[in-house]
């Protein structure tokens, strides 16, 4: 469903991805890992366009994403992102803010795009707050709010970047419930992440990143049994120590 | 000292001075502040933007008129907007356009100056993230600045314009340059008409003060009420 093909981006003279290449198909989750810096976040927001790229094409469902003639808003509202900051709306209310683009970018109802957000909400165990603002909820209420976001959408695929690194220790479960579960329904998703318990528990494969290139792309027994390169076993044994 | 004032003078012009001046004046406050916030943040669009020559143009615009003294713009336009509307139109002879709407016009376009500036740092205090979260959900441009960056932006800027108004509600007076009456040209009126310069002059000062001085703790109290929770 996703293709990325010789992807080479540059900021200025500084080239911060290089030549990366890999596939998520239909359902599949992907996991990115690599140490801060290496491109990760960069590489999933080239996915929906939010970062541009110099070389090489990315596909969504057949659709090229670097292409000047590809609405991008259009192919965005169809692709779920759920970011590091959450960047929930802070001047709009749970409900409006699950509401909003359901109505000025898919065209529904505002009653149907109520009851589409109220059962989100309800999915990521969060009725009780569809009045409250952003401001008011923890990290990782915002955080399950945001997924509710995107899903209003009804995305085809899902792109998580870092979604649990801004949270307090005891509220990261809260949000890898949620995106286990979405998992075992069936979504396609690429997760950036350093969960190695999620990578484990679901990811179909592991992609693994350093210094703008994809050094590793094996499923996920592999990747945690018999890491090929050795900056990938560098970096397990690093995480994995404690 | 005050023994030979005639504080009278104040009671007898009070319906003049306010009905007609102040009600100028108010007028021309409100009208040029909403005008003036709707070209600013247009004007702060376009310096934003990675449109070519849009941002220039636009930048142009802001530093001109931010280089000039009002008095000279007020003038100026007084003189020439009828010379513009002339050769806009084709008529034969300067449009009269009278003397409020030169005024209004001329506050309108100035202030948008400084309303642009104040609305770009709004902008710009805006998160990267929420630009990138909107568009991620597929909003497009003037979506995304009309529910998301705009709001947020005008929120955080209130106290900000609502301050600029309050100066320019004091700037208003410079309208006695082109004879307009507001409410210190009506005091200015009376005072000459009445050789009661020193009351009039005094009780005006008081006026502004305690106008702009009420406005101001009011603005400060909002300040508390618009704040958005983060």
């Amino acid at each position: 469903m996703i293709t990325i093909s010789n992807v080479s981006k540059w900021y200025g003279t500084m080239q911060v991805l290089k030549n990366c290449s890999t596939e998520v198909a239909k359902g599949e989750v992907v996991v990115v890992c690599g140490p801060s810096g290496s491109g990760k976040s960069t590489l999933i927001k080239c996915v929906n366009g939010l970062e541009p790229f110099e070389e090489g094409t990315i596909t969504v469902d057949g659709i090229s994403v670097g292409d000047r003639k590809t609405d991008l808003p259009k192919l965005r509202a169809r692709i779920g992102m759920v970011f590091q900051h959450f960047e929930l709306f802070p001047h709009l209310s749970v409900m409006r803010n699950l509401a909003l683009a359901q109505i000025k970018v898919l065209g529904r109802d505002p009653k149907a795009a109520d009851e589409k957000g109220r059962k989100l909400l309800e999915r990521v165990g969060l009725s009780a707050h569809a009045d409250k603002f952003p401001g008011q909820l923890s990290g990782g209420q915002q955080q399950r709010v945001a997924i509710a976001r995107a899903l209003a959408m009804d995305p085809i695929a899902m792109l998580f970047d870092e979604p649990t690194s801004a949270l307090d220790p005891e509220m990261i479960n809260e949000v890898l419930d949620v995106m286990v579960a979405l998992a075992k329904d069936g979504m396609t998703m690429i997760v950036v992440t350093h969960e190695m318990g999620f990578a484990r528990k679901v990811a179909n494969r592991v992609v693994f990143m350093d210094k703008g290139e994809i050094v590793e792309d094996a499923p996920t027994a592999d990747f945690f049994g018999k890491p090929r390169s050795e900056r990938a076993q560098m970096f397990l044994s690093k995480i994995l120590q404690h | 000292m005050f023994a030979n004032f005639d504080w009278d003078v104040i009671l007898r012009s009070l319906p003049y001075l306010f009905l007609d001046g102040m009600r100028f004046t108010i007028m021309l406050t409100l009208m040029a502040t909403g005008g003036g916030i709707v070209i600013g943040t247009l004007l702060a669009l376009a310096r934003l933007s990675n449109i070519p020559g849009l941002s220039h143009v636009a930048g142009a615009y802001v530093n001109l008129i931010r280089s000039m003294p009002l008095v000279l713009v007020i003038f100026w336009f007084y003189f020439l907007v009828p010379y513009i509307g002339q050769w806009i139109t084709g008529a034969s002879r300067p449009i009269q356009v009278g003397a409020f709407l030169s005024a209004l016009v001329t506050f309108t376009l100035f202030e948008a100056a400084y309303f642009c500036e104040i609305m770009r740092a709004g902008i710009q205090s805006i998160p990267r993230g929420q630009v990138q979260a909107a568009q991620a959900l597929g909003m497009t441009y003037w979506t995304a600045m009309g529910e998301i960056i705009l709001p947020q932006a005008f929120r955080n800027m209130v106290p900000v314009l609502l301050t600029q108004t309050i100066i320019l509600f004091q700037d208003t007076s410079l309208v006695y340059v082109i004879s307009v009456t507001d409410f210190f040209g009506a005091a200015s009126k009376v005072a000459q008409r009445d050789g009661r310069l020193v009351e009039m002059y005094l009780f005006a000062a008081a006026v502004y003060f305690v106008i702009s001085l009420a406005a101001s703790h009011w603005v400060r109290r909002l300040q508390h009420r618009v704040a958005i929770i983060r």
